[in-house]
């Protein structure tokens, strides 16, 4: 019994589908690079790729001249497994996508079916959605600039800063849902459970102490002198680069493309926020840390409003079908801005208890699309800030 | 943004010979969408890219969707003993793999528009051409349906396996895909187990 990934000595594929690892360097490749190159395997045990991620790098002395990535070691088939089963049993696994942003990945698969089945979202269960959605924000770009300076190698301090405030935040999902991660929390057309008493004020209390927290952690950061020499100019994405290669979220407006779709699509009922969408102007690392900082600040504007205006009222539609739920054949597509980039969940139903088809749009998978791009001629400790500054989330990349 | 028919006379007005038909969907998120022959399909991509009014300049999803060979019991009129008679008769509807494209525009912030192509069968004639070329964001989301469908894409710059092993034989998202039994949870792998393993030894799977 030969288990793992290790144990099949068969050959390439069926014949037409042949499947050579066309990465290994070639002997003539070895020759063109004057012998003096070198290929290394980064990953899938390495700290800084934050998971089980590999990547395949040719480097001449200290400059990259080839990258690629290699996915799969944490692949198991979630959409499969989601086929398998009801609609309402693939929730509580949608938050395994994205460990770090759970509520995101739920909302964005209840929108999906939503949108299949024309369902209305109670008012409060709105708000609700949008206040975790915008503390799932919080905490993520609050750790992804933690993990940054971790890459960069400021050991420790900034991502254990990170780390404190995101504890803050998840106590509060586990007041609300039970649980700090993997929160389970919405329904289709609506929210499991309405609010604990109180819960609304520690959020309140956690939204006015946010800004000192990135007053704080900018005063240590953003003017930094070495942060700066490590990111400026460093893995510059170009605008039609970007929208050609489909990446979203953060690393899109980085490269100064306009494009929110909490303004561009309006779900649920984010025109009623007035915010701001940051962009940026070089398109490099220190523009993807600082536009996540900004975000922040407009994440918590959205809060306080939504804070302000939070109607009483159900959370869910009190007769609502969640068991033997079985849409009429058809098919969708709903897609969130999540923190990563845009989640979308495509769905198709037979009429059955199962999805026909579901798939996850996952945006950590499509932002690696230019990995290579923008580590070509960079050091191979460049490779690793830039890794870093696409944030990915190995859960979905690899489903 | 023009409905979607409207869509459709423009894209044959600017291709002629591309076959494009209209699949609507029933449920209430009415996105509908079009299904392109393989043929044309990346002339078809090209324009809907470069027309200015339209500028899908953002491939956000792609997808595979498998459908399986099926039966269909179909009435139909016979003449027996010179009698017309209305027989039921079992119709083999062959299966196909489809790729699903969902376009919408940065530029003009505005979409979907969603693409399908079918390709002939699942056995052999499974290529459909990449639009790689044309948006590199369906790099790695056509090798992902590569590796779990099968789909060949003619023209892609890298088509590997995305999530599976090389060597792995299968096509795991297929309907038809039978994963193979947990051995690994097997205390003593004994004669009847290693029989039933054996098979997917052969198909190059895990064991």
């Amino acid at each position: 019994m030969s288990g793992g990934n290790g144990g099949s000595t068969q050959g390439s594929g069926s014949p037409g589908l042949s499947a050579v690892d066309r990465f290994a360097l070639l002997p003539q490749e070895m020759e063109d690079g004057g012998g003096s190159w070198l290929e290394i395997s980064m990953g899938p045990q390495h700290p800084s790729t934050h998971g089980v991620f590999r990547m395949d790098v040719v480097l001449e002395g200290e400059t990259v001249v080839k990258l690629k990535p290699v996915f799969g070691y944490l692949h198991r088939n979630h959409e499969k497994i989601a086929e398998g089963t009801s609609y309402l049993s693939s929730m509580p696994y949608t938050d395994r996508l994205d460990y770090f942003c759970s509520l995101t990945n739920n909302w964005a698969y209840a929108l999906a079916v939503e949108t299949l089945v024309g369902l209305q979202v109670p008012e409060r269960a709105e708000y609700l959605r949008v206040i975790t959605a915008e503390l799932t924000r919080l905490q993520n770009h609050t750790c992804l600039a933690g993990f940054l300076m971790q890459d960069m190698g400021a050991s420790g301090t900034p991502l254990m800063y990170g780390f404190r405030e995101r504890e803050f935040i998840l106590d509060l999902f586990e007041s609300l849902t039970g649980a700090r991660m993997m929160c389970n929390y919405m329904r289709f057309g609506g929210c499991r459970c309405d609010t604990p008493a109180g819960w609304l004020d520690q959020v309140r209390t956690v939204v006015t102490d946010y800004p000192q927290f990135l007053d704080e952690f900018e005063n240590l950061l953003t003017g930094n002198e070495i942060l700066m020499s490590r990111t400026q100019g460093v893995g510059v994405l170009t605008k039609e680069l970007a929208v050609n290669a489909s990446i979203s979220g953060p690393c899109l407006r980085a490269a100064g493309v306009d494009y929110d779709l909490r303004k561009v699509d309006g779900y649920g009922i984010y025109p009623r926020f007035p915010f701001r969408v940051p962009l940026g102007d070089h398109g490099d690392t220190y523009d993807r840390y600082m536009l996540r900082i900004l975000e922040m600040r407009e994440s918590l504007k959205i809060l306080e409003q939504a804070l302000k205006e939070i109607p009483e009222g159900p959370v869910i539609d009190p007769k609502a079908k969640l068991r033997g739920f079985r849409p009429k054949p058809g098919e969708a597509y709903g897609r969130i801005e999540g923190p990563k980039g845009e989640l979308g969940f495509y769905l198709i139903s037979d009429g059955g208890a199962n999805p026909y088809r579901y798939r996850v749009r996952p945006p950590s998978l499509i932002n690696l699309t230019v990995l290579e791009d923008l580590c070509l001629g960079h050091n191979v400790a460049d490779t690793v800030i830039i890794l870093g500054s696409i944030d990915i989330v190995l859960g979905e990349v690899d489903r | 943004m023009e409905t979607l028919e409207q869509i459709r006379m423009r894209v044959l007005a600017a291709c002629p010979e591309a076959v494009v038909d209209l699949v609507l969907n029933p449920a209430p998120s009415a996105q509908h969408s079009l299904r392109v022959d393989r043929d044309h399909l990346a002339t078809v991509a090209l324009f809907l890219r470069e027309d200015p009014s339209l500028r899908m300049d953002y491939c956000s999803n792609v997808t595979g969707v498998d459908w399986p060979d099926r039966t269909e019991k179909v009435k139909v009129k016979k003449t027996v003993d010179g009698v017309e008679k209305e027989v039921e008769e079992t119709r083999g509807i062959p299966g196909c793999l489809e790729v699903v494209y969902h376009l919408y525009s940065v530029a003009l912030k505005h979409g979907p528009v969603i693409l399908r192509v079918r390709t002939l069968d699942r056995a052999q004639e499974v290529a459909v051409p990449s639009l790689t070329p044309v948006w590199r964001g369906c790099e790695l989301q056509e090798r992902e349906i590569f590796d779990l469908f099968g789909v060949r894409f003619d023209g892609h710059p890298d088509l590997r396996r995305l999530l599976m092993w090389e060597g792995f034989k299968d096509h795991p998202m297929r309907k038809d895909y039978v994963d193979p039994d947990d051995f690994e949870y097997e205390p003593t792998p004994h004669d009847r187990v290693l029989e039933r393993a054996k098979p997917y030894q052969d198909r190059g799977g895990t064991a």
